[in-house]
């Protein structure tokens, strides 16, 4: 059955933005599908509002929608493109909910538009809990005992005949949102209400708790000729009641025996055939009692999934593409599986030779507030995987992958526990896992637990037990014998058992680089195998390899001229998808150069871990070690290491130190730009000018340079990166608070303290390098003033309100810049614009957050054009030499986890906690802004009660905002000091409580939903903490706030652009850009 | 403990004694299958060879009665990359290195099981020698020595070796996970007789739940004797060695089909069926083994995923006109599936009794109650 020759154009929908539960493994899915339709000329209308995404390339699909992913805009995008079909499967939960409420409106019926790969049945048999459970029931599939509430009383009532725990699962939510283990009644009404709040149909399902069972997943394709393969299995080893996203897994699964797989395998294919998934990929994920082997089916995803990206990685088997493929009509046997070179077909089940592992990573120390226990709902923000060829190697090479400062499994307790305390908090810690639950284990292993104990606390497979056993007695060894005891027998074996040299060297007492020197002297070094999807049984010729120490290389690397990228490791807070799309698009403009280029990285959401991408990908940890074995190999001409984010950052000296060649901006220049003294007197020698700072190494000292300088001040400890504990002080008794709680000052330790620029305007240049000429990529306003970390705060390119003149100083100071430092390739400068007067607050000669972003708003792919520059090809070469000013706007809205995070304050501040952004465009700034806003789920405020309560900083600012809502219905409540001020200038107000007045206060009217819109914006630790429950509780009852007057005033403009009216392409934007500014 | 492995063409690895110490020869082969080490141990197909798992660690879930194809391992040798000292499932009872020791079979485990696997591929199956528990320059020598000195597979009859030597009753049923324990077998309607070439206890435990009274007979049981019994249908088990060896039972066969008996083979069954219908058979270069093999019903066009273990195959070359291939591998073309145009029987030669593997083909042994049956399909 050949492909579909009716269906001549598909519209693919994307997931959105990044956030917890859906990340970029949607954009791997996406960006494969459309490159699959594409080549069979297939026209590909594309919809997805986050422009970090390679999917949105201009070059992906004939026509790219930046746009919100709501229906009435999709269905403007159909009424303009008028495709054939719309595939709905390869954009999470996102791009299903929305392919429903398309056909529910009628809008797939009116254009005549097919749903391919799911119909709408199949999507509503599988998401909808009730009718699931009924369909598993008539196929003979136990599910574990449950019942469906819409409300508090039916959940009440239906929960006693479940019995405690109960599992709460909304309906049509991803990532386990809204969802949680309830233990007690209290806990079983908090989580219902905020799953019925989660759950779009406003339904939760009660389930019996299968706690403690073990937890499998399959990943299935069907095509139409009902043909079914499964793909991977993949075994979790948390146990059930660790959301499978937060769960360490492994593939294939390792504790089943032949007959209680195939049993699974029938049941999983028995689901796709019952729920009517024609084609595709799905998930089906299950619980099996270890006590009886007792099989309950848990839930299945009509889709590709996270645990699809995961499963495509570990095998070598494209599933988005194939199942792209299937939907417009192929059969299995008729594609080829392109990684033996098509030697065999897709329609066979990929044979592996090594373990994978999937440790995801959390970010926990962002949120103090949240509750860091893993449970049903979702909470890591990223995940890495490792391939080795025994389970103990392919963990190891996880635990380090993740960059967590991990070389192994290192202790976690302190070493000066007593017996009594130790044993108390191992019980917890295995009892209710956290992220660290594994070196727990390993503690638990070195304090003389037994394994079935553990087994018994944590419900963690006694075989996997055995393992870090194992690793532990091994440890112990090693640590006994010293690094006298590592002969070439003994070293070789613990390499195969994927011990790190940083873990050899703190076991042993010695450091990294003389046990790698010992190591090599002994002539032992890694070999990579290949990814093959058949266990060796076909030759292939395609280069996707990892590396173990076992006899055989199968690298064969080329003569060719080579280039290696390294990659930017797992996906987590300030560091996400963004670096990944520079790394694509430096592979695919090397590539189209002539270069041979070499992918390395272990994150297997990306699309720079698809093996096509590059010509020779490395699934490899992102550590001094792993990277120069590859080099060792490899020889490549140059590394870069300016695209990956912090994490190849981080090696750069270490790299070039041992004779690897960086390309682009040199080490030093980069060095030079982080370090505080050094870069100071650049600028000085510049003539530039930096908010005043100060280095403390002492309270007293600390103290003295605040006066010096004034407050307020940002105050940081020197050595976090990111904003990690960074504050702002309003006074002496703030700032010693902080360095009495929040660091520890030391004279090796100091913090640094910056005169804090209040009410200035915050602007992100990206530019680009040569050695000689500068090219600005784009300017970008911030709309939250300085203080917001630059992650976080909403921007707008070009700026909406500086002058000419400062743009053009600010261009001039970023050439400056560029030139002073040497930059080849990318670079980004943070400035702050107070008074007219410039500042200049970082400047990180490297790829930055914002280049997708302004590669979009421009149409100049940045990264690609800085790549060519690193190897040499001048911007004038090249042809790219003029800024490209668009004369529409464009807006980047980042999108925060605060909903999915229990007790965390959504207030904004220096330190980033955004997972990923959308972007909108409009003809004006406001209605930019209005379309980003939707995008992000943002929910406009109607005119109702508005409440406001700001400092007093902001008041004489509040006044216009104040007229404007009542202009526009609304009606004003405030604190008594902003009423006061308010009633003075005669603007009606009515007062209300803060929480701690008394009550009736704010709270109660909040949740009385008698709040319409918040502005709240505040300073001070105490004022901060005073009114976190206002934010807290507007966000519980999506009520929308602003927490800085700057957003407030974008919001309420933005309000009057918020119908579904105009849709662009970005092919058609791109060719509206005309205005160029050629360089001085 | 070192071991060492030794191939034929004189490849050598080096890895760590399990199981019995001692030495063991055979045809070294690779089987890709990602569960079911019992199962491929105890299948009496791998009599003489020394079976490789690509499967990267084994032994996790321990040894179970339940799993056995035959009442003991008959695999010549195991060689695999990571042994589990430690086993976890609630079936299990016996850890692999025990179950290997108790039925003294050698086995090595720390080997590059990939390289050696790309070696096959490369070069195909060979004669090889496992030596464990001596000291290793010494075992390597006597472990190539040994290899060299190992006759090729083909022109061997081993199903000779591994039949039984007395026709018995087989009563229990497939196994029923759920329940923990062989599921009630049905009243059984058909009789059939089945040759044991070296038969797979899944596929008797098949044919009972299939609603068969099952006569296993030894590979050398004349048709006269089976024609003695009048029974409603004969299967032709698998089994290790060259088909083109069993004259005897081939003869048997042409006998069988003379009378018109309902026939069903699987894999050396299937071929015997074939060669006794004029077809060849041919030494294949490293053979199937696995579990993921992707087989296409001609009549459909379905594709069916397949549990296959066979070192030769039948030859498209001179093919009888009496037969009809019904289904070929998508690996590599070759036949899978033959049916006699002329008279009720047919073959197939990957597993549809699986075991390990998946049940995709399971459908054939419908197939065969429904020949007994008198199903005009396949007369």
């Amino acid at each position: 059955m050949p492909k579909r020759p009716d269906l001549d154009s598909v519209l693919l929908i994307g997931a959105g933005p990044i956030v917890i539960g859906q990340a970029c493994e949607f954009d791997y899915s996406g960006s494969q599908a459309c490159r699959a339709l594409r080549e069979e000329g297939i026209r590909v209308i594309l919809v997805n509002s986050n422009p970090a995404t390679i999917m949105t390339d201009p070059e992906m699909a004939d026509a790219v929608y930046i746009e919100p992913i709501r229906w009435d805009f999709v269905a403007r995008i159909i009424e303009r493109e008028r495709p054939a079909a719309l595939l709905p499967t390869m954009g999470g939960q996102t791009a299903l909910n929305c392919a429903l409420d398309l056909a529910r409106e009628g809008v797939l019926e009116r254009f005549g538009v097919e749903l391919i790969g799911a119909d709408r049945r199949a999507i509503d048999t599988a998401e909808d809990r009730e009718r699931f459970r009924t369909a598993m029931a008539e196929i003979g599939l136990a599910t574990p005992r449950a019942a469906l509430a819409h409300s508090l009383e039916e959940a009440l009532q239906v929960q006693a005949a479940i019995g405690f725990p109960t599992i709460i699962r909304p309906s049509f939510t991803m990532g386990g949102l809204g969802g949680g283990i309830a233990y007690n009644r209290e806990e079983l009404t908090d989580i219902v209400n905020n799953g019925l709040d989660n759950s779009p149909t406003h339904e939760v399902l009660l389930e019996e708790s299968v706690l403690g069972w073990k937890e499998f997943e399959l990943e299935v394709v069907r095509d139409r000729n009902d043909n079914c393969i499964i793909v991977c299995s993949i075994e979790n080893l948390d146990p059930m009641g660790v959301h499978t996203g937060d769960s360490i897994t492994v593939a294939p699964a390792l504790t089943l025996s032949d007959k209680e797989y195939q049993r699974l395998r029938d049941a999983a294919i028995a689901v796709l055939r019952k729920i009517g998934v024609d084609t595709g990929g799905s998930n089906v994920q299950f619980a099996i009692n270890p006590d009886d082997g007792r099989l309950v089916v848990i839930e299945m995803n009509p889709r590709v999934s996270r645990s699809s990206a995961l499963a495509s990685k570990a095998t070598g088997f494209p599933i988005a593409r194939v199942a792209a493929k299937l939907a417009i009509g192929y059969t299995l046997d008729e594609l080829a599986n392109e990684i033996t070179g098509g030697r065999t077909p897709a329609s066979f089940e990929p044979a592996i030779d090594y373990v994978v592992t999937k440790i995801p990573r959390f970010a926990f120390e962002k949120f103090p507030a949240a509750d860091p226990r893993l449970t049903t709902q979702m909470k890591s923000v990223g995940e890495v995987m490792a391939i080795g060829r025994s389970f103990k190697e392919s963990l190891h090479k996880a635990l380090r992958s993740l960059e967590t400062g991990l070389t192994g499994l290192d202790p976690v307790l302190a070493a000066a526990l007593g017996e009594a305390e130790r044993n108390i908090i191992l019980r917890r810690e295995l009892k209710s896992p956290g992220a660290d639950r594994l070196r727990y284990v390993a503690d638990a292993f070195r304090a003389g637990l037994e394994r079935g104990e553990i087994a018994h606390l944590t419900g963690i497979d006694p075989w996997f037990l055995a393992q870090i056993e194992e690793l532990v007695d091994t440890e112990r060894q090693v640590a006994e014998r010293g690094i006298d005891g590592l002969d070439a027998a003994s070293l070789g074996e613990l390499k195969r058992a994927g011990f790190s040299d940083a873990r050899l060297a703190e076991l042993t007492g010695s450091n990294e680089s003389s046990i790698r020197h010992l190591r090599h002297t002994l002539g032992i070094r890694p070999v990579f195998k290949r990814v093959d999807s058949c266990a060796g049984e076909f030759a292939s010729d395609t280069a996707y390899l990892y590396s173990c120490y076992d006899e055989e290389c199968e690298a064969k690397p080329s003569e060719r001229r080579k280039i290696m990228i390294l990659g930017g490791g797992p996906n987590r807070i300030g560091q996400g998808i963004e670096f990944d799309y520079c790394c694509v698009h430096a592979a695919l403009a090397l590539g189209e150069d002539g270069f041979e280029t070499i992918m390395v990285n272990c994150n297997p959401e990306t699309v720079s871990t698809d093996y096509d991408v590059s010509d020779r990908l490395y699934f490899e940890p992102l550590t001094l070690e792993d990277v120069l074995e590859i080099v060792h190999r490899e020889q490549p001409a140059g590394v870069i290491v300016q695209f990956g984010g912090q994490t190849p950052l981080k090696l750069a000296r270490d790299l070039e130190a041992a004779g690897v060649t960086i390309v682009g901006t040199t080490p030093e220049a980069i060095d030079l730009a982080e370090d505080r003294e050094r870069f100071q007197q650049l600028l000085a020698r510049l003539k530039l000018k930096q908010p005043q700072n100060r280095t403390a190494r002492s309270l007293a000292e600390a103290l003295a340079e605040a006066r010096e300088i004034g407050y307020p001040l940002v105050v940081r400890p020197s050595y976090v990166l990111g904003g990690r504990a960074m504050e702002i002080v309003h006074s002496d008794a703030e700032l010693t608070r902080y360095i009495a709680e929040a660091v520890k000052v030391t004279p090796s330790a100091p913090v640094l303290l910056d005169r804090f620029l209040d009410y200035a305007i915050e602007v992100d240049v990206d530019a680009i390098g040569d050695g000689e000429t500068v090219l600005i990529g784009g300017i970008m306003e911030h709309i939250e003033e300085a203080g917001v970390h630059s992650g976080d705060s909403t921007c707008s390119l070009p700026p909406f309100s500086l002058s000419t003149a400062l743009q053009d100083q600010l261009r001039e100071q970023t050439r400056e810049l560029a030139q002073a430092l040497g930059v080849i390739g990318l670079m980004n400068v943070q400035f702050a614009i107070q008074g007219g007067t410039i500042y200049l607050l970082e400047v990180n000669p490297r790829a930055s957050r914002t280049v997708p972003f302004v590669s979009k708003a421009t149409g100049v792919p940045l990264a690609k054009i800085a790549a060519r520059c690193m190897l040499g090809k001048t911007l004038a070469e090249q042809g790219v030499t003029c800024e490209v000013i668009p004369q529409f706007y464009s807006v980047k809205e980042p999108v925060f986890p605060f909903a999915r995070l229990a007790g965390v304050d959504p207030i904004l501040g220096p330190e980033m906690r955004s997972t990923g952004e959308v972007m909108g465009v409009g003809r004006s700034f406001a209605a930019a802004v209005a379309r980003a806003q939707v995008a992000a789920g943002i929910r406009p405020p109607r005119p109702g009660r508005a409440f406001l309560s700001v400092r007093d900083a902001d008041k004489e600012r509040l006044v216009p905002v104040a007229k404007e809502l009542l202009a526009r219905g609304y009606t004003l409540l405030a604190t008594a000091g902003t009423c006061r001020f308010l009633e003075a200038l005669d603007i009606p107000c009515a007062r209300i409580n803060k929480v701690i007045e008394g009550r009736p206060h704010i709270v109660d009217l909040i949740k009385n939903g008698e709040i319409a819109y918040i502005i709240n914006t505040t300073e001070g630790r105490q004022a901060i903490a005073d009114s976190y429950s206002i934010r807290r509780e507007a966000l519980q009852h999506k009520v929308t706030y602003s927490t800085t007057i700057a957003n407030a005033r974008a919001t309420l403009s933005a309000t009057d652009h918020l119908a579904a009216d105009e849709v662009h392409s970005l092919q058609q934007l791109h060719e509206e850009l005309t205005i160029c500014k050629e360089p001085r | 403990m070192q071991a060492v492995l030794a191939l034929a063409d004189g490849a050598q690895f080096y890895g760590r004694a399990l199981g019995h110490f001692g030495i063991a020869t055979g045809e070294v082969v690779f089987n890709t299958a990602l569960s079911g080490y019992q199962e491929i141990l105890t299948d009496p197909s791998y009599a003489g060879q020394l079976v490789t798992l690509t499967m990267a660690e084994v032994g996790n879930v321990g040894c179970n009665p339940g799993d056995m194809e035959h009442p003991r391992p008959l695999a010549a040798g195991l060689i695999v990359r990571n042994a589990a000292k430690v086993w976890s499932n609630w079936r299990g009872k016996v850890g692999l290195d025990d179950f290997l020791k108790q039925h003294r079979v050698v086995a090595i485990s720390a080997v590059d099981t990939r390289r050696l696997t790309r070696h096959l591929r490369d070069h195909g199956t060979m004669p090889g020698c496992i030596v464990s528990g001596e000291e290793p320059e010494r075992a390597a020598a006597e472990a190539l020595h040994r290899a060299r000195g190992l006759p090729e597979m083909a022109g061997q009859n081993l199903a000779r070796e591994v039949t039984t030597r007395q026709p018995y009753r087989w009563h229990e049923s497939a196994w029923d996970l759920d329940a923990g324990k062989p599921a009630a077998a049905p009243a059984a309607r058909r009789h059939v007789v089945a040759y044991d070439f070296g038969i797979k206890r899944n596929i008797l435990r098949l044919l009972i739940a299939a609603g068969c009274d099952v006569t296993v007979v030894p590979a050398t049981t004349p048709a006269d004797d089976v024609l003695a019994v009048k029974p409603d249908g004969v299967f032709l088990s698998n089994g290790p060695g060259d088909p083109a060896a069993c004259s005897e039972a081939i003869a048997a066969i042409r006998t069988l089909l003379a009378h018109r008996l309902p026939l069903f083979g699987i894999c050396l069954g299937h071929q015997l069926l074939a060669l006794a219908s004029g077809a060849r058979t041919v030494k294949m270069h490293f053979g199937h083994h696995g579990a993921n093999h992707p087989v296409r019903e001609l009549a459909t066009g379905r594709v069916w995923i397949t549990s296959q273990n066979h070192g030769f195959v039948v030859a498209d070359e001179g093919l009888a006109a009496t037969l009809e291939v019904t289904h070929r591998s998508l690996f590599d073309g070759t036949i899978q599936g033959i049916r006699r145009r002329d008279c009720p029987a047919f073959g197939f030669q990957g597993h549809p009794e699986a075991s390990p593997g998946p049940h995709d083909a399971q459908g054939l042994f419908g197939e065969f109650i429904e020949l007994m049956a008198g199903d005009r399909r396949h007369a």
